[in-house]
């Protein structure tokens, strides 16, 4: 039922369309059950603490906002950017729901992404889900809240501080991100390609992939942070006086 | 611009990326997807994809030949029902479902969670 789509020269672009098999994430088979079941464990715990600890980060205010987030990040994952002749990338949105929402709710909106994915879009393997949820809802999100947090003081300054500090903790997020799929497929992946190679082609391409991750989330974050600098986790409690004034009163700037 | 205003602006973005922008996105493989295909050739047949030479990839589908365990979804592949040209449709309805299974997972786990109102204003 699948329609068959020409390799090349079709003359529709680069629109994606069903006949070509639409995937972002791991596949199953990548690595071996039980390195699967591992990660599947490693996921569990991870999301188990982290919907304990984001409890106390989840208000009227923010509960909302989170559920939002969540469904930007589905969308703005869908969009595939060309990074080489060839090859695309798209958002892993690890540093931006971390500056956003906070590592803890941050990394259950990037679980909910990839489970409603793997469940509705057939898009990463359901046993993969464990590497894919360690990958980008813990790795992902706690790398990119790590340099956030260490330039929290950059970000606080002003608006270009703000936008270099979500754009670097966006590049090293995504590096560290593909870096852990390195780890997997060292730990017990399928075969088919020697470790040195999987390493290098991984970081190289998740560089330029950084790149577009890193111009998405400065965008976003800085047009959050334009309207509503209150809803942005990172900048909470540094400017305590501003975020509650904003808060008060309602009103941007 | 009020609280509620803001996320319905959120929302309405978010809608117009997956349901328009979503047409412009690149087919080609993803980062990942480029280091797992390295060393083979994608050719479509009737048959679906078919991977020649040496790869990741080939050696991951040769232990799951039967495909994705949800390729019968109704939304499988970002399009509706497999129809050719519903990835905006598809990614509408991604949207919303992600909004309210997040939304109400977060009611939940909010303290003292439940119906908004329930608790004093903050």
């Amino acid at each position: 039922m699948v329609d068959v789509v020409p390799p090349a020269g079709d003359g529709a672009g680069s629109l994606a369309g069903p006949g070509l098999t639409v995937a972002m994430h791991m596949s199953d088979g990548l690595v071996n059950a039980p390195t699967a079941a591992a990660f599947g464990l490693v996921a569990v715990l991870g999301l188990a603490i982290a919907a304990s600890r984001a409890r106390a980060d989840l208000d009227e205010r923010t509960a909302p906002m989170a559920g939002l987030v969540t469904a930007f990040v589905f969308a703005v994952q869908m969009i595939n950017f060309p990074i080489l002749p060839g090859a695309s990338g798209h958002l892993l949105g690890g540093a931006l729901v971390a500056i956003l929402v906070g590592p803890w709710v941050g990394s259950l909106c990037i679980a909910i992404v990839l489970v409603v994915q793997a469940l509705l879009f057939a898009d990463g393997g359901l046993t993969a889900l464990g590497t894919n949820i360690t990958n980008m809802a813990l790795v992902g999100v706690f790398t990119g809240y790590g340099v956030a947090y260490t330039l929290r003081r950059v970000a606080a300054r002003s608006r270009r501080g703000l936008i270099a500090t979500a754009f670097a903790a966006a590049l090293v997020s995504t590096v560290v991100a593909a870096l852990a799929f390195v780890v997997e497929y060292a730990i017990g992946g399928s075969g088919g390609a020697a470790l040195g190679t999987v390493l290098g082609l991984m970081v190289g391409l998740h560089v330029l992939v950084g790149i577009g991750e890193g111009i998405i989330t400065a965008a976003t974050v800085a047009a959050v942070a334009a309207t509503r600098p209150d809803l942005v986790y990172l900048l909470r409690g540094i400017r305590p006086a501003i975020d509650q004034g904003l808060a008060d009163e309602g009103v941007a700037r | 611009m009020t609280r509620s205003r803001f996320l319905l602006g959120f929302l309405l973005v978010a809608l117009v990326i997956a349901g328009g922008l979503s047409y412009f996105a690149s087919s080609d493989p993803d980062g990942l997807d480029s280091v797992t295909l390295n060393g083979c050739t994608v050719s479509e047949t009737a048959e679906g994809e078919r991977l020649d030479g040496t790869c990741i990839a080939q050696n991951a589908a040769a232990q799951y030949p039967a495909g994705h365990q949800m390729a019968g979804s109704p939304l499988a592949d970002y399009a509706v029902a497999g129809r050719e040209g519903t990835t905006g449709l598809a990614g509408i309805l991604g949207v919303l479902v992600t909004a309210l299974v997040a939304g109400l997972l977060f009611r939940v786990l909010r303290p003292s969670g439940g119906a908004p109102g329930t608790r004093g204003k903050g």
